[in-house]
């Protein structure tokens, strides 16, 4: 005969991170809870550039001011507003700590770089996150070339 | 303290406790096949048509007119294609409103691809139907029309009984259009009363009264055809086969009759609670704007839209501070497109990317929002920090 068992009170078991984890891995829930660099003031901002990406009826804006160094053309400080979902704002975020990591990005790497990087540095977005929300990189793009259009108007003066 | 605040109840409410004690009962007793000969069998079908008059006396009806189905969708997919398909020879148009949900939109839409005219009636910018528009899309060969009762989204109350007078007069001359309403939203808080409503289908289901999810059913006036969507043994007389699930149905039917028991004191206690919160929130939070009718929504509805903000970022920073709400933000929908209901409604894209919906039921306390309102000031005071729209 089956040994009959009886069924003790048990607490369900709770899959960590599979399916009641976040919609968002570590990396970008720390960038959205805690972004880095944003731009409270902007009035009292002195960009050397500033570039714009998006609309608010398409449900995701991003600004970026940039401060340049004019010796060397790197990027020394890169902040950013947005408005937007969650990897929209986790990955303006993290393109800002990129482009000013270890000394600052160079302008001409600045100019090319592709959202593809900054969702591997944010370590992955869900696919239908990836092409709506990674613009951080084209509001840069325009920021660095505002930047470079005073820089050659002030030469030509 | 609460472990985590649920303001959710519109997407689906949590089970009642008797009503998961009878389901688990009825589970235990009655397993046989209700389609079956022996006892086991009719002891089975015995619960089912318990549960049919149980629901049938709700709705103000026979029980030959109810069909069990397993969901709300399923009911309106039954509604909207079945009679579609049985009455084409009669017209081959139908009107839906523009604020449906999406299991008579889809159905709808369908109905289209299959050469169906396929007409919206408007609503107004806080939500209604607007009746001018609507009887100037009525047409010869009409042989259907679908408006929900109340919304999902943004809470609002249509009006139905208008809607059936306006078409009686039409239908006494050539029994045209048929007119269902989607009443998911509304059961346990509005009449269910299929005469005073006059209407000739109706959808409720489980889910949203602290039911069972998984069962539905579709109430059909005597006498009216529908093609049916699932084919096999012929049970539901024929309309939705599928061997039927009896504990469902029963903790379904129980469902209903405690709601409707509560019904009274809950709407008294919840519309109390909602004119508190909706007040709150406009004296706490600037840039606050309220979606839909500022008193035809049901009691248990707020929703608001607050500029500078998009939703998804909103839901999961309320999430993380373990209050859960939705939003018809784009980010958060599968088709990546923002809510069609506050599209409906003329509101900008902006706003409707910004939208929260907060929706109340029986374990929410007045603490609940308080302690809500703290969390969503803070939240939304950081994302408007950060945001580009500044407000």
């Amino acid at each position: 005969m089956r040994k009959i068992t009886t069924i003790k009170k048990k607490k369900i078991a709770v899959p960590k991170d599979s399916i009641c984890g976040w919609v968002y891995n570590d990396t970008v829930k720390e960038h959205f809870m805690y972004p880095k660099n944003f731009l409270t003031n902007d009035e009292e901002y002195d960009a050397d550039g500033v570039g714009m990406v998006g609309s608010p009826a398409c449900g995701d804006m991003m600004m970026v001011w940039i401060k340049v160094d004019k010796k060397s053309q790197k990027i020394k400080e890169c902040k950013w507003r947005t408005f937007g979902c969650a990897s929209a704002i986790a990955s303006t975020s993290m393109m800002s700590v990129m482009a000013t990591e270890k000394g600052g990005m160079e302008l001409n790497k600045a100019i090319y770089l592709k959202p593809e990087q900054i969702v591997d540095r944010l370590g992955g977005l869900p696919d239908r996150k990836f092409h709506c929300s990674v613009l951080g990189q084209e509001a840069l793009k325009e920021a660095v070339e505002d930047y470079l259009k005073h820089a050659k108007n002030s030469k030509q003066k | 303290m609460k472990k985590y605040i649920y303001l959710d109840y519109a997407a689906t409410t949590p089970i009642d406790e008797n009503v998961i004690k009878l389901i688990n009962k009825t589970n235990t007793l009655f397993y046989g096949n209700p389609g079956s000969l022996h006892e086991s069998g009719r002891l089975a079908k015995a619960q089912i048509e318990k549960s049919r008059e149980e629901i049938s006396n709700h709705l103000n009806t026979s029980p030959d007119e109810i069909i069990f189905t397993g969901s709300g969708t399923e009911s309106d997919n039954l509604a909207i294609l079945g009679i579609a398909h049985a009455h084409k020879q009669h017209g081959k148009h139908i009107i839906i409103s523009t604020i449906e949900h999406k299991a008579v939109l889809e159905s709808a839409l369908r109905l289209k691809d299959e050469g169906f005219e396929v007409s919206f009636a408007p609503v107004d910018k806080n939500g209604i139907l607007d009746i001018g528009s609507f009887k100037k899309l009525l047409q010869k060969d009409t042989i259907l029309v679908s408006i929900m009762y109340a919304n999902n989204e943004i809470g609002t109350i249509q009006p139905i009984k208008e809607i059936s007078e306006i078409l009686r007069p039409i239908k006494q001359k050539t029994g045209y259009p048929l007119f269902h309403t989607d009443a998911c939203q509304a059961a346990g808080v509005l009449s269910l009363n299929v005469n005073d409503l006059g209407v000739d289908l109706l959808t409720i289901n489980g889910s949203k009264i602290y039911g069972p999810k998984g069962v539905g059913c579709l109430y059909v006036k005597k006498g009216i055809n529908l093609e049916p969507q699932i084919l096999g043994g012929g049970q539901e007389k024929n309309k939705r086969s599928g061997t039927e699930n009896i504990s469902l149905i029963v903790g379904f039917a129980k469902a209903l009759t405690i709601a409707t028991r509560k019904q009274e004191s809950e709407n008294i206690r919840l519309k109390q609670l909602q004119n508190y919160l909706i007040d709150k929130i406009q004296k706490t939070i600037p840039k606050a704007y309220l979606n839909g009718h500022i008193t035809k929504r049901l009691p248990n509805n707020i929703n608001f839209s607050f500029s500078g903000i998009e939703g998804e970022a909103m839901i999961l920073l309320l999430d993380q501070a373990k209050i859960y709400c939705s939003t018809g933000s784009a980010c958060s929908s599968s088709d990546l497109s923002p809510s069609h209901v506050l599209l409906a409604t003329g509101l900008a894209l902006e706003l409707a990317h910004g939208s929260l919906r907060i929706t109340l039921g029986r374990k929410t306390t007045k603490k609940d929002l308080d302690t809500m309102v703290d969390e969503l000031a803070k939240i939304i005071n950081f994302l408007r920090k950060i945001s580009t729209i500044k407000v």
